[in-house]
């Protein structure tokens, strides 16, 4: 008597049926590549010189390097991190580089230097995140200044410039292979691996989760200590390249940029492109849309001749507007929140 | 023993007293000890310029370093507000410079008055400080991420008016004697910015730390979700305090147009960072609610002195960068790990045992002629209220008969009837009550450990009759509570001697005390005519027992941890000493009480054994043993015998009565002789016991020997 009740208690109910026409909700990557194709086809009306090859060709190799910086930024920011002492990391790396081939160091050398220093740099805040549990956005805007001030004490000059002959170096920044610039390749290659990295391996999955929720992901035995260590040296590594296409493209390191507004243009690519900063959302797809975002807008910026400055508010007001509209779609609980989240 | 021997022997024993890890421990406790650290490196830091570089510590120096100093203390202050609410504002340099350039324009273009241009500015840092309100008070974003941004957009705003106005300000000038007096004047030869700041830093103490609205702010900074729970309106809290802010960076704007009457694209670049910096040092915590203005300028003072002293010295500007990144890394990482262990750090360090010697123990040895030597003769004590008490550390007899003990629960039971088999609770105290004793009024005075020493009057009616004690003043813990009152006893001249055997643990924890073998305890006198209470032996091992001796010319003091009597003399012409009274114990005494005959009964808590005798000579070994072992295994005495011993008037131990067995009567801590029978409490008991006792006055009482005709006080 007992087993038909049970079995029926039991029973799934039947599934409505799915509603065949129903408009699947946009999320953020498509609304912002909507927003990108309306305004690359406005500017293509509007302002002469955008819509040309040369133009078009000119505004990915200028992205390339916002991308690659993105890419690492985004990494962190899945994490539940952010480094902002991205910019200052390359510029820090390379000018020391520079001024070391200067001296006469061969090129490979010093391209291995730069490297180190960089991953001495990504491990340090690593070390102050993870163990000192210090907050990461003191540790990297404190070590930005920290790198700013040592890297101008080795390399005491504004503009560092790239030894003449060196045409291996350059090759990142100004080659071109098969007719496309080479920046534009390595921003592919980086996004590719680092998609791969992020959705194919456990490491990537472990850094969503600890993204998500840290203590669960400690709880489930994830190692985050190691892992955020290393999530700090893949930035730090992912600033070296993005400094490599910088030298080749410019031929010369400018030590201004780490004291200019470029790190927000990278916060802005990240957060514009739907890679909240709660941790734990987003992808690759969202850096690639959120940099081609911001890509074209300096872009038009440029040929419009819009004052720095102004370009700066502009650029502000968007950001301000993504982190309250972030904070909107993807609220946090400020009141457990953490000093520096 | 020559005087050069004793000499050396009270230097060697001051020697072994002092613990510099015991100063620490509570030194760390203090809530006045964590500026201490900042303040030192400020004073090191000027001390060092003061003698590297020429004419620093002039008067002349000092002023125009105060009139340099005040702009960034006013913007150090911002941000240390906006810290404490659990925020921060990282736009406080770009406010200041915006209200910097807002001044010059209301005052040069505009050409408003002084008051005006006043007022307008510092309306101007008031709505910046509104964005930044609105944003993160109610739109909830996070408050780093948001004033970063809100600094990039109004430094752009800057630089862009800037090279506007440039011109027109360099080439304007306006005669206003108001306005210079802002600039360069001086109130009592201070600088006159310098004096606004301090004006608004004693405003801003007071409001932070004796205002409903500064409490506010920092509960909010300790804990939001407690302070919405509270009431407190949080929103509109954190907006306040940004608006606060703004208006504090206009302040500092004024100043500064008054002073420098220019902008360009460096004033107050980095401001920001070094406030940062600066509060962070102060010791203003990162996890918010936690800091003073104090503390603001404090590290404000460090990070301008060295960024002063670092460009006068011709150290390039990347440099003091550098330096100034790394001074903040420390802090925030020495701030992140000494809140999270600083209560971790202090129970580490804070039980502190002492070498003490032991006199040799007397031998207990069954059947030998020593009058310690064990017996059986409290085995087959009768019970009374068996399971119906929870340790009754002190049990007393009044006129009646009935049978007080005091319980750990907070009560004083009574048994009363026939065969005292009718129990009630007498008195709720609260606390641990533990030593009773009936005075002239027949009110039954309890020391209570936890609260004090209080009255029970016969209808059962509670009263405090002391709870606190002078302070003493050299001490780093505040000693003016009592912490364990213990047991008490009460002179013909009514005066109450108590012990309050530790003033640096509680009663949870006093197995602490007697394992560290410090001099923490006191006697304390209580003296009804004036209704004072006043220490009168300040630093005695543990005193535990206290007993009026028969004559009333002395007090008996048991000292738990040292294992020794002493007698301290109240009247006649060794009034005021101290001296042992008994040197050489088996155990640890407890209670003591007046017997019958003249003489003196003690209880011993624990009976001494051979390897806890050698571990008090061993203070590194009590230390690990402390830390390393958990609490039940700990050495101790032996607590599985009960020992009642008399003595006579001159220490002299006469007999003893045992429980070797520890099953009905262990860890005995008071006895009390009434007509013929004594009766026996102990700490840990769930029984008080009664013995017949043969050949003693059998009409004598307690409250006869101290206030009847069986009273031996003489004259």
């Amino acid at each position: 008597m007992r087993w038909p009740l049970a079995s029926r208690s039991l029973a799934v109910p039947e599934t409505a049926p799915r509603i065949p026409f129903n408009i699947p909700k946009p999320n953020q990557e498509q609304i912002v590549l909507l927003i990108t194709i309306v305004l690359l086809v406005v500017f293509g009306f509007t302002l002469s010189g955008f819509a040309t090859v040369s133009n078009l060709l000119n505004l990915l190799r200028s992205i390339s390097i916002l991308g690659v910086l993105g890419l690492g930024m985004g990494l962190i920011v899945i994490s539940r991190g952010i480094d902002l002492s991205q910019v200052a990391t390359l510029a820090g790396c390379w000018a020391i580089a520079l001024i070391e081939m200067q001296r006469g160091v061969p090129v490979g050398a010093a391209v291995l230097l730069a490297l180190a220093i960089a991953l001495l740099i990504g491990v340090t805040n690593g070390v102050m995140v993870a163990f000192v549990e210090a907050p990461p956005l003191f540790v990297t805007l404190a070590a930005g200044f920290v790198i700013y001030g040592l890297a101008f004490w080795l390399a005491p000059a504004w503009v560092v410039y790239a030894p003449k002959d060196a045409a291996g170096l350059m090759f990142a920044g100004a080659g071109r292979l098969f007719g496309v610039p080479v920046p534009i390749l390595v921003f592919a290659v980086s996004a590719i691996a680092m998609h791969l990295f992020l959705s194919r391996t456990s490491i990537g999955r472990f850094i969503y989760a600890q993204g998500d929720n840290p203590e669960a992901a400690r709880l489930t035995g994830i190692p985050l200590r190691p892992l955020i260590v290393l999530e700090y040296a893949l930035v730090a590594f992912l600033a070296w390249l993005a400094g490599l296409v910088w030298v080749g493209t410019t031929g010369s390191m400018q030590m201004a940029i780490t004291q200019g507004t470029m790190i927000f243009d990278v916060v802005l690519v990240v957060v514009i492109g739907g890679i909240s900063l709660i941790g734990g959302r987003g992808s690759v797809f969202s850096v690639v849309v959120g940099c081609i975002l911001i890509g074209t807008l300096l872009n038009a910026f440029t040929i419009m001749d819009v004052n720095s400055e102004v370009q700066n508010i502009i650029k502000g007001v968007v950001l301000l507007a993504a982190i309250v509209l972030d904070n909107f779609l993807h609220p946090r609980d400020e009141e457990t929140a953490r000093q520096g989240d | 023993m020559s005087t050069i021997e004793a000499f050396a022997e009270s230097l060697t024993q001051s020697a072994r007293r002092f613990s510099p890890r015991l100063l620490l421990s509570e030194l760390l406790l203090k809530q006045w000890f964590e500026p201490v650290v900042p303040f030192t490196v400020m004073i090191g830091l000027w001390l060092y310029f003061a003698l590297t570089i020429p004419d620093y510590a002039s008067v002349q120096n000092g002023l125009s370093l105060l009139r340099l100093f005040a702009e960034f203390g006013f913007v150090a202050l911002a941000m240390g507000f906006c810290l404490i609410s659990g925020g921060i504002d990282l736009s406080v340099g770009a406010i200041f410079a915006l209200c910097n350039f807002a001044a010059l324009f209301f005052l040069l273009v505009m050409e408003w008055p002084v008051g005006l241009v006043v007022v307008a500015t510092l309306c101007v840092g008031a709505a910046l400080g509104s964005i930044n309100g609105l944003l993160i008070g109610f739109l909830k974003t996070r408050p780093f991420l948001t004033t970063l941004v809100t600094l990039i957009i109004l430094r752009a705003s800057v630089n862009l008016l800037n090279t506007g106005y440039a011109q027109v300000f360099a080439t304007n000038s306006v005669d206003s004697d108001a306005w210079d007096f802002i600039g360069t004047g001086s109130v009592l030869g201070v600088p006159v910015n310098a004096a606004a700041l301090f004006a608004v830093l004693l405003i801003c103490h007071i409001f932070l730390s004796r205002s409903r609205y500064g409490w506010h702010l920092t509960a909010i900074g300790a804990s939001r979700k407690a302070a919405r729970h509270a009431g407190i309106r949080v929103r509109l809290m954190l907006f306040l305090t940004y608006v606060l802010s703004g208006s504090l960076c206009a302040a500092s704007g004024i100043f500064y147009a008054a002073r420098q009457a220019s902008t360009d694209s460096t004033t107050g670049v980095g401001w920001e960072f070094q406030a940062l910096t600066a509060v962070v040092l102060g010791g203003i915590s990162l996890a918010g609610g936690k800091g003073t203005v104090w503390r603001a300028m404090i590290g404000a003072l460090i990070v301008f002195l060295l960024i002063n002293g670092l460009v006068r010295m011709g150290i390039p500007g990347y440099v003091t960068s550098a330096v100034t990144g790394m001074i903040l890394l420390a802090a925030v990482g020495i701030d992140v790990k000494w809140s999270k262990n600083r209560g971790k750090a202090i129970q580490k360090i804070y039980v502190n045992p002492a070498y003490v010697a032991f006199s040799p123990a007397p031998s207990v040895q069954r059947g030998s002629a020593s009058p310690f030597a064990q017996n059986d003769r409290l085995i087959h004590a009768q019970a009374i209220g068996l399971d119906q008490v929870e340790g009754p550390e002190d049990v007393i007899v009044d006129r009646q008969g009935r049978v007080y003990g005091s319980t750990r629960d907070g009560n004083v039971i009574r048994f009363s009837g026939e065969n005292l088999e009718q129990r009630e609770v007498f008195a709720h105290i609260g606390g641990r009550p533990l030593g009773m004793q009936f005075d002239r009024d027949e009110n039954l005075i309890v020391a209570v450990a936890g609260m004090g020493v209080y009255g029970v009057a016969p209808d059962g009616r509670v009263f405090k009759v002391t709870d606190e004690t002078n302070r003493t003043w050299y001490k780093l813990n505040d000693d003016s509570r009592l912490r364990m009152a213990d047991d008490l006893d009460i002179a013909p001249d009514g005066k109450i001697y108590f012990s309050d055997c530790t003033t640096r643990y509680e009663m949870t924890t006093n197995t602490l005390d007697i394992l560290e073998a410090r001099p923490n305890g006191r006697v304390v006198c209580y003296d009804p005519k004036t209704r004072t209470t006043r220490t009168v032996i300040n630093h005695f091992y543990f005193p535990n027992g206290v007993c009026v001796s028969h004559d009333g010319q002395s007090v008996l003091i048991a000292s738990t941890s040292l294992c020794k009597i002493f007698r301290y003399w109240i009247e006649g012409p060794k009034k005021g000493k101290t001296e042992v009274l008994i040197d050489e114990l088996p155990g640890n005494p407890d209670n003591i009480n007046r017997a019958s005959d003249g003489n003196y009964w003690l209880a011993l808590v624990g009976i001494r054994t051979p390897t806890f005798d050698l571990s008090v000579r061993k203070p590194g070994f009590r230390l690990r043993m402390v830390k390393q072992v958990p609490t039940d295994e700990w050495l101790a005495p032996a607590l599985n015998h009960g020992c009642v011993l008399k003595f006579n008037e001159r220490g002299e131990a006469l007999e003893s009565w045992w429980d070797p067995t520890g099953i009905s009567h262990s860890t005995l801590t008071s006895m009390r002789e009434h007509k013929g029978y004594l009766y026996l409490g102990g700490l840990e008991n769930n029984r008080i016991g009664r013995i017949k006792l043969d050949g003693v006055d059998e009409s004598w009482t307690g409250y006869d020997a101290y206030w009847g005709d069986k009273s031996r006080v003489r004259g």
